[in-house]
């Protein structure tokens, strides 16, 4: 049975709709991310997990309990706030202990937990600290403490990462992974980073305009995405998208005046008004299916980014070769059939072909 | 500053000393008043030099047993009354405008805006300006010559309350909504966070409105009319008879000296959270 399962969920703000109708069912020990650009209503959404904003239409059912008129001490469920929301005045102990003490356990139960939640994030030293003395990452694994020490049923995580720099991030990340691997609790994870979604999700919703694009797993959206949207978010850089029509025989893309070989013909499309989708890194340099002329090229380190144009249209090559061209250049590109994605302009929906 | 120069430095200090002199005079002239007998202090010159009757005259100004023209009363009794109007004024001021910005920045209700609204058109109303139907529901209340009449009319703070209002529009939204999951309600979140969050507002407000309490002059004339009511502030007053009668002014200048010193002891002892208040957003 799913321990945390959203029906249709739905959100407005007087007039204005911000989330409409969502459902996923999250399965026990499962961590689902849901990304999307800001505004999209993903931190809308947890909000309505966690009982701070109210449901407008559609059901929150947690451990099978429909929780849509409860208050969020009641839910069940520990909350990770991106600013963390630390109890400034309280000592590290004593924000761990506080929701516990609300609830009214005994002193000795109080304790077992925070020490062992405190052992677990390596917190042991700092438990008489206060939160103005800890570091960043200290802070953040305080605030997974308050949660961890609440035994709750799910997790959720508001961009937990968002304020820590770069290099902390990385590394705060995978303390996540092992530490979910660990407890093993059903988590909801909200991030605008689709590197965190790709690394720690088991599923990923992608969310756009209030609306989930799509939910997979990460290689199903990676491999498989179903709208342009999904396409260009996930990726870095975004996926390559084409506009053009497919030749009577379905064996050439005919688009800004040029012909496109394809690697296989798509007779099903022929003639028909596409998008054609390849990764940045599975085009490569000098397969003779594509010329485009080079705008820029940027070197990365690991790789280069060659930026191309066709036409008016821009595409973004990117290489380990050491040899790249240079601005100016004409080039040609190639691509395997397995690279090719299909999308509908006028939906922006995928096309699945043969 | 950025400039280093010496003679600039001397100047600096120079109209410093002039200005700190310019304030101490006269309290030094107040101590020395206080330490002769009423005789010599209306010689001209009057001395410039602490007298030997120092213990003699606080003695007879805080017991009472002085002989001027004007009211003897004790002083130490008047010490005990400012003192307990002082703190209570304090205390309530700081307890109701806590409460009203909590209700005003936290809780939805009908009419909120009124209400603030109501708060803030107060700040415009002092007790100077309302002076008489105040005293008008005092003395209809019975409450003339009561420590309840000294203070329950200054207690309502619009100052107060803004100042806390501001600060709790400062504590992020985050901490409200990790204390509604940990199971905080309302008045257990004031309880555990907004109080001890505000408590350098608290020790500044404390001073501020000490001060207030202890130098109240015009409500206490018109409330107290018996001896033993009498703040100190009101007492040096009736110790000065009108005319050409022999005032103790030895006795009058212990009394102010001994009227200083309270706040003095509050604003030394509390300066450092005072300051803090003040200039910290402690979050």
């Amino acid at each position: 049975m799913a321990t945390l399962e959203i029906r249709d969920v739905r959100k407005s703000f007087g007039q204005a709709t911000v989330v409409h109708g969502v459902s996923i069912a999250v399965d026990k020990g499962e961590f689902v991310v849901i990304v999307g650009p800001s505004g999209c209503g993903k931190s809308t959404l947890l909000r309505m997990v966690a009982g701070l904003e109210e449901v407008s239409g559609g059901e929150i059912a947690i451990g099978g309990r429909v929780v849509n008129d409860l208050e969020p001490k009641d839910r069940d469920i520990a909350m990770v706030f991106q600013n963390y929301a630390l109890y400034p005045h309280m000592r590290v102990y004593d924000n761990m202990a506080y929701g516990l003490k609300i609830r009214g356990m005994s002193r000795e139960e109080i304790d077992g937990r925070v020490r062992e939640a405190a052992r677990i994030l390596e917190l042991e030293a700092l438990l008489d600290r206060r939160p103005r003395q800890l570091s960043g990452g200290q802070r953040q694994r305080v605030a997974m403490g308050r949660a961890i020490v609440r035994h709750p049923k799910v997790f959720l995580f508001d961009e937990p990462l968002s304020n820590l720099d770069a290099k902390l991030r990385v590394q705060m990340r995978l303390e996540l992974q092992k530490l979910h691997r660990r407890l093993g609790v059903t988590s909801l994870y909200v991030t605008h980073d689709q590197v965190e979604a790709m690394t720690l999700g088991q599923r990923i919703i992608v969310m756009n305009a209030g609306r989930a694009e799509q939910i997979g797993t990460p290689r199903e959206i990676y491999n498989r995405p179903q709208t342009t949207f999904v396409a260009g978010f996930i990726g870095s850089p975004p996926m390559n998208l084409i506009a053009g029509r497919l030749s009577a025989d379905g064996a050439e893309l005919l688009a800004e005046g040029e012909a496109v070989r394809l690697p296989v013909p798509v007779a099903s499309l022929a003639g028909r008004e596409v998008l054609l989708g390849v990764r940045p890194e599975q085009l490569r340099a000098g397969g003779g299916q594509l010329r485009v002329g080079v705008e820029m090229a940027e070197a990365l380190g690991a790789d280069h980014l060659v930026h191309c144009s066709l036409g008016a249209q821009s595409l973004v090559l990117r290489t380990a070769d050491e040899v790249t061209p240079v601005a100016g250049d004409s080039i040609t590109l190639g691509f395997d059939a397995g690279a090719v994605h299909w999308f509908d302009p006028a939906t922006t929906r995928r096309i699945d072909v043969g | 500053m950025v400039e280093r120069r010496p003679a600039l430095a001397v100047l600096a200090h120079l109209v410093l000393a002039v200005g700190v002199a310019i304030v101490a005079f006269p309290i030094y002239l107040t101590f020395v008043a206080s330490t002769h007998t009423a005789q010599e202090i209306v010689q001209a010159p009057m001395p410039l030099l602490p007298g030997p009757h120092l213990v003699e005259n606080y003695t007879a100004a805080l017991t009472g047993t002085g002989e001027g023209a004007g009211s003897n009363a004790p002083v130490g009794r008047m010490m005990v009354v400012s003192l307990v109007s002082a703190l209570v004024i304090t205390f309530g001021k700081i307890a109701i405008s806590l409460l009203s910005a909590f209700a005003v920045v936290y809780f939805r209700f009908p009419l909120r805006g009124l209400c603030f609204w109501a708060i803030f058109v107060t700040l415009m109303l002092p007790v100077e300006v309302r002076i008489g139907p105040t005293y008008k529901v005092v003395a209809d209340l019975g409450m003339l010559n009561t420590y309840a009449g000294l203070t329950v009319p200054l207690i309502a703070s619009a100052t107060a309350t803004f100042l806390f209002r501001q600060f709790f529009l400062t504590v992020p939204d985050e901490l409200v909504e990790a204390a509604r999951i940990d199971g905080a309600g309302p008045m257990r979140f004031f309880r555990d966070v907004l109080v001890p969050l505000s408590r350098t507002s608290i020790a500044a407000l404390f001073v501020i409105q000490f001060i207030y309490g202890w130098n109240q002059y015009l409500w206490p004339l018109l409330v107290t009319t018996g001896e033993d009511m009498y703040p100190v502030v009101i007492g040096i007053k009736r110790m000065i008879a009108g005319g050409d009668a022999a005032v103790g002014w030895n006795l009058v200048m212990a009394t102010a000296i001994l009227a200083m010193l309270p706040p003095a002891i509050v604003v030394v002892l509390m300066q450092k959270w005072f300051v803090k208040g003040l200039v910290d957003t402690e979050k």
